[in-house]
């Protein structure tokens, strides 16, 4: 039996989050979850989804991204046209559990679109971008962002009979409109499910981590490490860093329709702006940046605390504020480092990095 | 293993007197630049650069401070595109050509200051060179395709075998970055070596290291020019190392080439010993 090190982390990651999986449902058949509680499983997964793919970029690739939700945004408006075009090939159904429901299969189809389309919105945004470096990159991703979440909001869509119409006002429309611009959304109805979040979870985890125990995932890392390095031994340096990028805005993406599809309200793009995109590089810095596992646990964390801390509802952003300058502190001092180093079993310090088999 | 080494010390190559030795002389050589300049808004750092280097030569670039040395390696492995002139690569000539291009048409070098992926495994490091020699796509990687276990396997093979060219596949596991200094410069050699070149330019490979390490680096050099037949460029300061294993040298101070030919020649020859020692008092008078 001779298991790489790195494959058997990643197995034991795998294990823990279905093993969080099934205890989460069975807390919530049990109905020992609150309501509210329940209410943010699906984002939990959403946003596990958007730090572990931003920490791609942002970690593994060591680009400062700062547009994360236009890329989400992007997965969320096309999938949801996707799903309500899918709408007159599969019908939704009526009260049905079973795992391959037609709502769960047009989730996933618009899933797969919502990935495709924030994708290709990744490689344009990545051409121009990823010339730049450092500061200037976060400056000009921000930028972009900002720009996907302004041409969205005056984008109108409309389905009529399986064909998709978009348009820049919506005068004379034919069909159903779904996506009316600044009012966001129209008629779309809740579809993503706790089950599907945590296969996304899987999903991305499954990609990350394979990607940098791979001979790509190296590459892109050198590229990091070492710019002028990784090209004397005939890496090409844009190729490695649009692959992290592209791959990052894909899973963005997918998180993004299953984001859209889960609001009984309408989604406006004003949901996608800035503020998210930083919320999401909360997750990441506070979880670690490059640590894959940091991120998954900070999204969890501070996606509930908010809702655990709403009995305290007056001093509800005043601890939550707390808590994250405290957590910084804690992983930041060298005292604080010292002290965790000694009563925890040697941290690894790459972790999912592997190669440190013996 | 040691005493074998010792015994290869003694082999030091035949001098020859041209830069392209004899027993190259009918084959194509690997390097040919000529005419090669370059200025940095006016100034002249490397100027009318004209070497070939044969198949299996080991040649040294040797001068003063600041002599533009390194910038010499820059324009061979086109870091720089060079002002003026042409470089030529196994008969092709690069123009226009960047340094992943380069590095596919055989150069490869390692870095003055070390330059390694100091988060990553030694092993890490060598299979990061092995980049191109042992190829599979990102999708084979994502869903671990039979291609993917192929290749991990033949990746982690040949780096082990190019360790074990400095007896390091021990440290396989080891952090790169945690490596002592001279295991991190023989750590670069293997990563360069790894991508399979036909020049290999090492750029300072003996600075840091001591006299003992030092005499193993040059057994060392001889034995991965013996073995994968390639042609070895190298500054170097290190004058016993230089003088010892060096077939051709060549002198250059304020970027010109001031003198060519072989360890006797360059030790002998007068503008050498001004451009490193200055003129005598009564030379000048």
């Amino acid at each position: 039996m001779k298991l790489k090190k790195s494959t058997i982390n990643n197995l034991i990651s795998y294990g823990i989050v279905i093993a969080a999986f099934i205890i989460c449902q069975s807390m919530v058949s049990a109905g020992i979850m609150s309501r509210s509680l329940r209410g943010q499983l699906v984002p939990i997964c959403v946003y596990i989804v958007m730090a572990v793919s931003l920490n791609l970029t942002v970690g593994i690739s060591g680009e400062l991204s700062l547009g994360h939700a236009g890329f989400m945004s992007v997965g969320a408006f096309s999938g949801i046209v996707a799903v309500a075009w899918l709408e007159s090939l599969i019908p939704a159904d009526a009260q049905t559990t079973s795992l391959l429901a037609n709502d769960t299969v047009r989730l996933l189809l618009g899933m797969v679109v919502g990935g495709v389309f924030a994708g290709i919105a990744g490689v344009i945004v990545g051409v121009p971008v990823l010339r730049l470096r450092g500061d200037y990159l976060a400056i000009v991703t921000l930028a972009f962002g900002e720009i996907i979440r302004n041409v969205i909001n005056c984008l109108y869509v409309s389905v009529d009979s399986g064909r998709v119409y978009i348009a820049l006002d919506n005068l004379d429309m034919l069909g159903e409109i779904v996506v009316n611009g600044p009012a966001g959304t129209r008629g779309v109805s809740r579809i993503s499910t706790f089950a599907v979040g945590f296969a996304l979870v899987l999903f991305t985890l499954f990609v990350v981590l394979n990607l940098i125990n791979s001979r790509s995932g190296r590459a892109i890392m050198a590229c990091r490490d070492s710019r002028i390095a990784a090209e004397s031994v005939g890496i090409n340096v844009t190729k490695y860093r649009m692959m992290a990028f592209v791959t990052s805005a894909v899973l963005a993406g997918m998180a993004g329709t299953l984001f859209g599809l889960n609001l009984s309200s309408s989604v406006t793009a004003s949901k996608f702006d800035f503020n998210t995109s930083i919320l999401v590089l909360v997750f990441v810095v506070l979880g670690g940046i490059g640590n894959i596992w940091g991120s998954i646990i900070a999204a969890a964390l501070l996606t509930v605390l908010p809702e655990l801390l709403r009995e305290f509802n007056d001093y509800r952003m005043l601890v939550y504020a707390i808590v994250l300058i405290l957590v910084m502190l804690m992983t930041n001092t060298p005292a604080a480092r010292a002290f965790f180093a000694r009563i925890l079993p040697r941290r690894r310090g790459n972790d999912g990095k592997g190669g440190e088999a013996a | 293993m040691t005493q074998q080494r010792r015994s290869t010390t003694k082999m030091v190559p035949v001098p020859s007197h041209s830069i392209v030795p004899e027993r190259d002389v009918d084959k194509m050589p690997v390097l040919e630049a000529r005419h090669l300049g370059i200025d940095f808004g006016g100034l002249k750092a490397v100027e009318d650069f004209n070497l070939t280097i044969g198949k299996t030569e080991i040649a040294g670039l040797i001068g003063p401070n600041g002599a533009g040395k390194t910038t010499v390696f820059n324009l061979l492995t086109k870091v720089y595109q060079p002002t003026s002139g042409t470089v030529l690569v196994n008969g092709k000539d690069t123009a226009g050509m960047n340094t992943v291009q380069a590095n596919k048409l055989g150069v490869a070098r390692t870095f003055q200051n070390i330059r390694l992926f100091g988060n990553m495994s030694v092993e890490d490091n060598v299979r990061i060179g092995l980049h191109n020699q042992v190829p599979y796509g990102m999708f084979s990687g994502i869903f671990r395709l039979p291609r993917y276990w192929k290749q991990e396997k033949q990746q982690h093979r040949r780096a082990l075998e190019l360790l074990s060219i400095f007896d390091m596949q021990d440290m396989a596991s080891a952090k790169a970055g945690s490596l002592p200094y001279g295991a991190q410069r023989r750590l670069e050699i293997v990563r360069a070596l790894a991508t399979n070149p036909s020049l290999l330019l090492l750029d300072e490979p003996a600075a840091g290291m001591n006299p003992h390490e030092t005499e193993e680096l040059m057994d060392s050099i001889i034995k991965i020019r013996d073995q994968f037949q390639i042609a070895v460029m190298l500054i170097e300061h290190d004058m016993r190392l230089v003088m010892g294993i060096c077939e051709g040298i060549c002198v250059l101070n304020y970027g010109r080439i001031i003198a060519k030919g072989t360890a006797e020649e360059i030790q002998n020859d007068p503008t050498v010993i001004e451009a490193y020692l200055g003129r005598r008092k009564e030379d000048v008078q």
